[in-house]
């Protein structure tokens, strides 16, 4: 039993299932960020002293993995563009891309952890700690998910081009949106934590 | 923009052009946002900087990487509701603890 | 084979192909993807979780009856740790409440009326062949069964289970025993379900619908399932954030909600503190507030269809009840704080909330309304689906005017925490969803097999459930209007004001009991009627929405030949027509 407009758009909405769903997903992920974000307005101003963000947190390397995930941004939507361009091989460098970026921005956030830890840093310590590595945490976990699904795209998923191109391609535009908005909330993440 | 809009080759080309101009952008944003922290200025004036350069960088990559800009009615409905409930979430809260808000008159 | 309910294909209507892949046993009953069976999994489980919740609160009630006295028999079984020489402790007894609260709100109403009701029947009512992400679905079902055994699981922890209020307040929670952090792991389990639940029922109103079923054709069912997925959707997460949070208090020694200098039974907890208590609060009840609509709008659904079709008249107000069900789902986000009124909130903030509240009791009372008036002039016929949806009415009303001064910021000073706050959302709850539940079950039963439930054993089920209910949970309003608080251990015996009032304890526990006998003919009914009921066709209310012109039960895909919808969704007694109804997909 064929579930409709999961490929073709329905004509009065204009939009695919798929495209619905995915924007479904990222209205609920906002409102999470936005309770970290909440959680961390109330306990700084609730705080008798806050730290500024540059006198813990290494804004170098926090600056570096911000132009990485904007990168990573580009790569992304160039990879779909492709798709729609019908350039299969061009598709797959610009994910690989996409994936290799993702990577490195979990490298520097590994070094950057163990930095802190090494150094007694560890989230009981404080309560600026204690939001800085959930806030970043949770973003590392997504970029870890998004990389997984683009992994899969790229690789085993890559099939479903063959057979159904317009579906591999919605599913590929689909994945962008969850990087994209991965890419969104650093950019929050980022001035929040390392620069105020 | 699902494929069965036209995506016709120079359309694409249209749109690669805007991404390249925001990737530029942003970029430029990031440095000025980092920039702009080096001076310290006092924590309600930094807040409101960072947000406002966090805010415009947010809205280019939703506009033009993630497509909202030429998204249907329904997504940015969707979304605009959602944004309504986010800064309920985050202002709220703070405003119910801001003591004496509303207690000396 | 049952007979088709009538329906004329109409030009342009296509067949569907049904191919019946042969599904061995597992795929079919168990990890199925069909909307079909994941509702009646939800519905079941469901169910099973409500008896169980309502157990713990007999359990409670006993204590409360009888304070310090011993269980026969029952006090033994349940060990020497939690009722030694078989009275309840002081910490079994919290377990026993947080739990019942935990349980009844997210492993019994919740999968019900969402997971059960909606699954089964929304895809059939908007004439689709089942739900847009079918595999979503069933990963919906399983990640609320493994947040059930979650929280079934913790009663073994050391400790017990969650003792800190369905509500698990910090910095109580925080310092509290493992079963705590088995609460925690199991309600974000919960909360992945609906998460994942309601993208799919949003996505599947807006794009399965069926050809001319426009949102203002749709029943009124089918918009209170919309507006609660976009209830859950938004509104969850946030509680998933606290809970990671309280997790990390737990476990990661962080103080995301302890205070500094907190001390624990003369010890000073070495925390770096600066924390807050309250942000729990909020972040908690940012979800909670919402989840209470949540918990209302699908039986607000559930008895608008029941009626309709008993009354064999339109709703009346159907467009008002429409504007008033999205306007709600607005509002529910911006009243949480009267849950903290309490909390030292400065008056411009407490008038804020106290006006949002106000407001957002005008759609509430526009739809009993509605509802109210949708009986007059009606060929009323009293089944039990009715006799359940026409108590429904008194019932909330009486728990939502009770909710008024709990609103208002000055009457919530003397009613907070009471025996009054209980009464007001058990009305809502208990005689309120919950007997619309059971109108639901009675309705749609003969949908999903085929069979009418026994008449007569609905009747006993509805006269006793309504008359034990409004014992149970009238006295409450005195005993809260006294002065007594909640979560008491002993019901409030050690105080004085208490003593005028302690009496009703025993009439609301034996109320309690005496209910749960009258859901023995509802479980027999039930089981028995599976194989025993008196079949019936397709269409044994005569009903006029999509869902009846399928098959009883439908097979996989629902329809035989796929709707079209040429009218709206109650036309009962149109001038002119063959029938007192027209049905949905007629042309």
């Amino acid at each position: 039993m064929d579930i409709p407009y999961a490929v073709e758009a329905r004509r009065d909405t204009g939009l695919t299932n798929g495209k619905i769903g995915i924007w479904l997903f990222l209205a609920s992920e906002v409102m999470l960020f936005g309770a970290l974000f909440a959680s961390y307005i109330l306990i700084r101003t609730g705080s008798p002293s806050w730290p500024r963000g540059d006198t813990i947190l290494s804004v170098p390397m926090a600056t570096f993995n911000t132009l990485v995930l904007i990168s990573s941004s580009v790569t992304m939507v160039m990879a779909w563009a492709s798709l729609m361009r019908h350039r299969f091989e061009t598709f797959r460098m610009y994910m690989g891309a996409t994936i290799l970026l993702g990577l490195v921005f979990l490298v520097v956030k590994y070094f950057e952890y163990s930095e802190h830890i090494h150094a007694g840093e560890v989230p009981s310590h404080s309560n600026f700690l204690a939001i800085y590595y959930t806030l970043t945490g949770l973003h590392m976990l997504h970029v870890a998910g998004g990389m997984a699904v683009n992994a899969y795209f790229w690789g085993p998923g890559a099939k479903l081009w063959k057979t159904n191109p317009e579906w591999f391609t919605n599913r590929v535009e689909h994945s962008g949106l969850f990087w994209h908005f991965v890419d969104l909330v650093w950019i929050f993440l980022f001035p929040t934590l390392y620069l105020l | 923009m699902d494929t069965t809009t036209t995506d016709h080759a120079a359309d694409i080309d249209r749109h690669v052009r805007v991404y390249i101009t925001v990737f530029a952008s942003l970029m430029v944003l990031t440095i000025v946002t980092v920039g702009v922290s080096r001076f310290h200025f006092p924590v309600p004036v930094a807040v409101t900087l960072a947000l406002l350069v966090a805010t415009v960088k947010g809205t280019l990559v939703a506009c033009y990487f993630m497509h909202l800009i030429s998204e249907k009615k329904l997504i940015i409905a969707i979304m605009a509701l959602t944004v309504v409930f986010f800064l309920v979430l985050v202002a709220l809260p703070i405003l119910t603890v801001s003591d004496g808000l509303g207690i000396h008159g | 084979m049952s007979d088709q309910a009538v329906v004329v294909p109409a030009h342009g209507a296509h067949e569907v192909h049904h191919h019946e892949d042969e599904l061995g046993f597992w795929r079919k009953y168990v990890f199925s993807v069909d909307h079909k069976v994941i509702g009646i999994q939800y519905g079941v489980t469901g169910l099973l979780f409500l008896f169980f919740g309502f157990s713990l609160m007999m359990l409670m009630r006993w204590q409360l009856a009888y304070p310090g006295s011993a269980l026969p028999t029952l006090g033994k079984l349940i060990g020497e740790a939690r009722m030694p020489g078989g009275t309840i402790v002081p910490e079994f007894y919290n377990e026993l409440g947080a739990m019942h609260g935990t349980i009844m709100v997210f492993l019994g109403v919740v999968p019900l009326a969402v997971g059960g009701f909606g699954n089964f029947v929304l895809p059939l009512q908007i004439g689709a062949p089942d739900m847009a992400f079918p595999k979503l679905n069933m990963a919906s079902y399983w990640f609320f069964f493994l947040g059930g055994v979650t929280m079934l699981a913790s009663f073994t922890a050391p400790g017990g289970a969650a003792q800190s209020g369905w509500t698990s307040y910090t910095p109580l929670s925080v310092i509290a025993g493992q079963g705590q952090t088995w609460w925690l792991v199991g309600m974000i389990f919960l909360i992945t379900s609906s998460l994942l639940g309601a993208v799919n029922f949003i996505t599947t109103t807006i794009q399965l619908r069926a050809k001319g079923l426009t949102f203002m054709r749709f029943p009124f069912f089918v918009w209170a399932q919309f507006v609660t997925a976009f209830l859950l959707l938004l509104a969850f997460p946030p509680l998933e954030a606290a809970g990671v949070m309280q997790l990390m208090d737990r476990i990661a020694g962080t103080s995301f909600f302890l205070p500094s200098g907190l001390v624990v039974s003369g010890q000073v907890i070495h925390n770096a503190g600066g924390g807050n208590p309250l942000l729990w609060q909020h972040l908690f009840w940012f979800l909670a507030h919402p989840e209470v609509y949540v918990l209302i709008l699908p039986a607000m659904g559930i008895v608008a269809e029941v009626i309709a079709n008993n009354t064999r008249k339109p709703l009346w107000g159907y467009r008002t009840m429409v504007y008033s069900v999205i306007f709600l789902g607005f509002m529910s986000f911006i009243v949480w704080a009267h849950h903290m009124f309490m909390t030292g909130m400065g008056t411009a903030m407490a008038a804020f909330f106290q006006t949002t509240t106000m407001i957002i009791s005008i759609p509430s009372v526009a739809i009993l309304t509605s509802l109210i008036i949708s009986l007059w002039g009606g060929s009323i016929r009293f089944n039990t689906p009715m006799l359940f949806a026409l108590a429904f009415l008194p019932m909330f009303g009486i728990g939502g005017l009770t909710g008024l001064p709990l609103g208002l910021n000055v009457a919530d000073i003397p009613l907070h925490d009471t025996y009054y706050v209980i009464a007001h959302f058990h009305y809502v709850v208990a005689p309120g969803t919950i007997f619309a539940l059971f109108a639901g079950i009675y309705y749609w039963f003969p949908k999903a097999t085929g069979r009418k439930m026994n008449e007569m054993l609905g009747l006993i089920h509805f006269a006793g459930s309504f008359v034990c209910m409004n014992v149970i949970f009238m006295p409450m309003f005195l005993v809260g209007l006294a002065g007594v608080s909640r979560r008491l251990f002993d019901g409030g015996a050690t105080y004085a004001f208490s003593q005028p009032v302690l009496h009703l304890n025993v009439v609301s526990s034996w109320g309690a009991w005496i209910l749960a006998l009258f859901q023995l003919p509802f479980i027999f009914n039930f089981f028995w009627s599976i194989w025993k009921g008196e079949q019936t066709d397709d269409n044994p209310w005569q009903a006029t929405t999509l869902e009846w012109a399928a098959p009883s039960p439908p097979p996989h895909g629902n329809f035989l030949v796929v709707p079209e919808v040429h009218r709206g969704p109650y036309e009962y007694s149109v001038t002119g027509a063959a029938r007192d109804f027209v049905p949905q997909s007629e042309a």
